[in-house]
């Protein structure tokens, strides 16, 4: 099957729904690892939208990307109550051992505000973090 | 065979409960996967026989096993921390299995719902107007005027919307009752539901909490013929933290971008694709079943001071050495959140200050501890309650570094849709850095002899503070919504308390 084509069936299989960009560009952004200009037509085409008003969509929301990142990434927050708790002082070494290799990503808040400095990788999260332990995670990334 | 609870919230699995759950099991031990008590410092806490151990690693749990570990707290229910706590809305919390329908219905769940389903929609409102019940998402508006307009207002269609973006730092309550209760959060839409004559109901969360996400999921899965014929859905985010404006989330559960909506038209008549909406936040949906039950609306009037009704769930949070969920009636000070209860700072360093509702609340200091959480004395003192949530600074924070942040934060956020909050963060941003530097010389540009409108002389500090001053109020005043209209407070409130900073 033809990227288009899966992308077709993706749109289909929220036929009926109200709203059903934002859950198909999920599962686009899931299966592909990005939100591209041909999959921008193909879903424009679909639900019967101009590109520029789906590309204004996928521009607006930060968890959809133009182009694919295969690098490891990890989430590090770094809002108020991990920066209490001390999350800038891990950052430079963080960044040291991610490189180019991992890609380092700051999110604000993973809602563990009482036991951070907090990280997620996928659905998996991490806790309680100091610079010896973050660096093992972005190696074992 | 032993049985022992331990919490599968996300919390709990971030902190290693997984690790700890089958350690036990391997020591031939009975597991049961519960809700978490909200006593963080003390994650993994396993619970046997009402007795807790925590924070446990797995080499614990032989110790915990032969009666021998130095974890033991004691009875968990006669904790300090839970003993001083009033629970409603967290009555259940390390109580029950999250997806137990057995559990949910013997600790008194639907008998709210079944209550409700042979009353006239009209008095269900005014119950829930008596009961005081204000919005707990941060604006606090009036639970049953909210209803009511609903009710009255005409449409093709209603719709009951959850708030569940949870994006403010500090706040993890909405996680914790998703996770740990999430029939609660059912049971109070389908009320709503019940009350304004809505079809569908729809939840959206925030991409960020993937547990909450599957729990909610399979909630509705199993709660269906409960909330019948009334239906609820799951949406998810995209990672922008403004759709946690009403308005804003509306526009991206139809699909589009998360821009804010000029009000009016209220979403109570023009909300979800054009129909009347009532939009509550995840606390305010989950206290309705508590409200509804006989003598529940009473019995919420009578807790709390003032205008401000009932219990709030508080978060306390950031370096606090006993971090977690307090729920209790509103009128608690800080002082007593802080250091009766939370125990101080986790560094063990002097309290700076600290931040009450999310990234847009006012930075406090300790001369104002005694300051009762209440919607209304906290306005009085340019402060704002918001979520709930406490975040705890010790000495070592830069007040100033922090107002430059929420700046920096309202740039990174701003839906873009009015200038005071897309142009004005980042102006924030440079200004703070200017009146660190001392005040600025003109720039290149400024000092072309064809920019005859341009000042040419050096600006002092004195100056970029009082440009400050003008910008936070262009931002108050201005802005849309709660984004660029909040951002001052903690800016103001850090330039007022802690100038040193900004030098």
């Amino acid at each position: 099957m033809t990227r288009a084509a899966r992308i077709v069936e993706i749109c289909v299989s929220h036929r009926g729904r109200e709203g059903p960009l934002l859950l198909i560009l999920h599962d686009v952004q899931c299966e592909f690892g990005c939100v591209d200009a041909e999959a921008e037509r193909v879903i424009a085409h679909e639900l019967n939208l101009s590109r520029a008003e789906v590309h204004g969509v996928v521009s607006f929301y930060h968890d959809f990307s133009a182009e694919p990142d295969p690098r490891p990434c990890i989430e590090l927050c770094r809002a108020e109550a991990c920066q209490a708790r001390g999350v800038e002082e891990l950052v430079a070494s963080a960044e040291a051992a991610a490189g180019e290799r991992v890609r380092l990503k700051t999110v604000y808040c993973l809602g563990l505000c009482s036991v951070g400095p907090a990280a997620r990788i996928g659905d998996r999260l991490h806790a309680r973090l100091n610079t010896a332990a973050l660096v093992k995670l972005v190696q074992s990334a | 065979m032993t049985l022992v609870r331990i919490s599968d919230d996300a919390l709990a699995l971030a902190c290693g409960a997984d690790a700890v759950a089958a350690a036990f099991v391997a020591a031939s031990c009975t597991v049961e996967r519960v809700s978490s008590w909200g006593m963080h410092w003390l994650e993994p806490l396993a619970e046997i026989d009402g007795i807790g151990f925590g924070p446990l690693f797995p080499e614990d749990v032989a110790a915990v096993l032969a009666g021998t570990s130095d974890k033991r707290i004691g009875a968990i229910a006669d904790h300090p921390f839970i003993k001083r706590q009033q629970r409603l809305t967290f009555a259940r919390a390390g109580k029950t299995r999250p997806l137990s329908l057995d559990d949910y219905a013997d600790t008194g769940g639907w008998s709210a719902l079944k209550r409700v389903k042979s009353m006239a929609s009209p008095e269900i409102v005014a119950e829930v107007a008596h009961s005081g019940l204000r919005g707990r998402g941060g604006a606090g508006f009036p639970a049953g005027i909210k209803w009511r307009t609903v009710l009255e207002a005409q449409g093709p269609r209603k719709y009951v919307v959850c708030n569940a973006d949870e994006g403010d730092s500090g706040t993890f309550a909405d996680r914790m009752l998703m996770e740990g209760d999430p029939f609660q959060l059912l049971e109070g839409m389908a009320i709503a539901a019940q009350a304004v004559g809505a079809q569908q109901g729809y939840i959206y969360v925030r991409s960020e909490y993937p547990h909450a996400i599957s729990k909610l999921n399979a909630a509705i899965e199993l709660a269906r013929e409960h909330i019948a014929p009334f239906r609820i859905e799951v949406r998810v985010g995209a990672g922008a933290y403004v759709c946690g404006e009403e308005t804003a989330l509306l526009n991206s559960i139809e699909g589009k971008r998360g821009e804010v909506r000029a009000k009016p038209p209220l979403p109570a008549h023009e909300g979800l694709f054009g129909c009347p909406t009532v939009v509550h936040n995840v606390l305010t949906l989950a206290a309705i079943p508590h409200i509804m039950v006989p003598g529940g609306a009473s019995r919420y009037d009578s807790l709390g001071i003032d205008r401000s009704k009932g219990t709030m769930p508080i978060q306390l949070a950031g370096n606090i050495r006993h971090g977690g969920l307090f729920e209790t009636a509103f009128g608690i000070t800080l002082n007593e959140l802080i250091h009766d209860i939370g125990g101080g700072t986790a560094s063990g360093r002097p309290v700076k200050g600290v931040q009450v509702g999310g990234p847009l609340g006012a930075y406090i200091h300790p001369s104002q501890f005694d300051l009762p959480f209440d919607y209304e004395a906290y306005a009085g003192a340019d402060a704002l309650i918001g979520h709930g949530g406490v975040v705890v600074f010790d000495d070592r924070a830069n007040m100033g570094a922090l107002a430059r942040f929420a700046f920096q934060f309202c740039a990174a956020e701003s839906c873009g849709k009015c200038t005071p909050c897309r142009i004005g963060s980042t102006r924030g941003v440079e200004l703070i850095d200017r009146i660190w530097a001392g005040g600025r010389d003109a720039d290149a540009v400024e000092a072309l002899a064809q920019m005859h409108n341009a000042r040419k002389d050096r600006r002092s500090r004195d100056e970029d503070l009082q440009l400050l001053e003008d910008l936070c109020e262009t931002m108050q005043f201005g802005s849309l919504c709660a984004l660029g209209g909040f951002t001052p407070y903690p800016v103001r409130s850090a330039l007022k308390h802690w100038p040193e900073d900004f030098t």
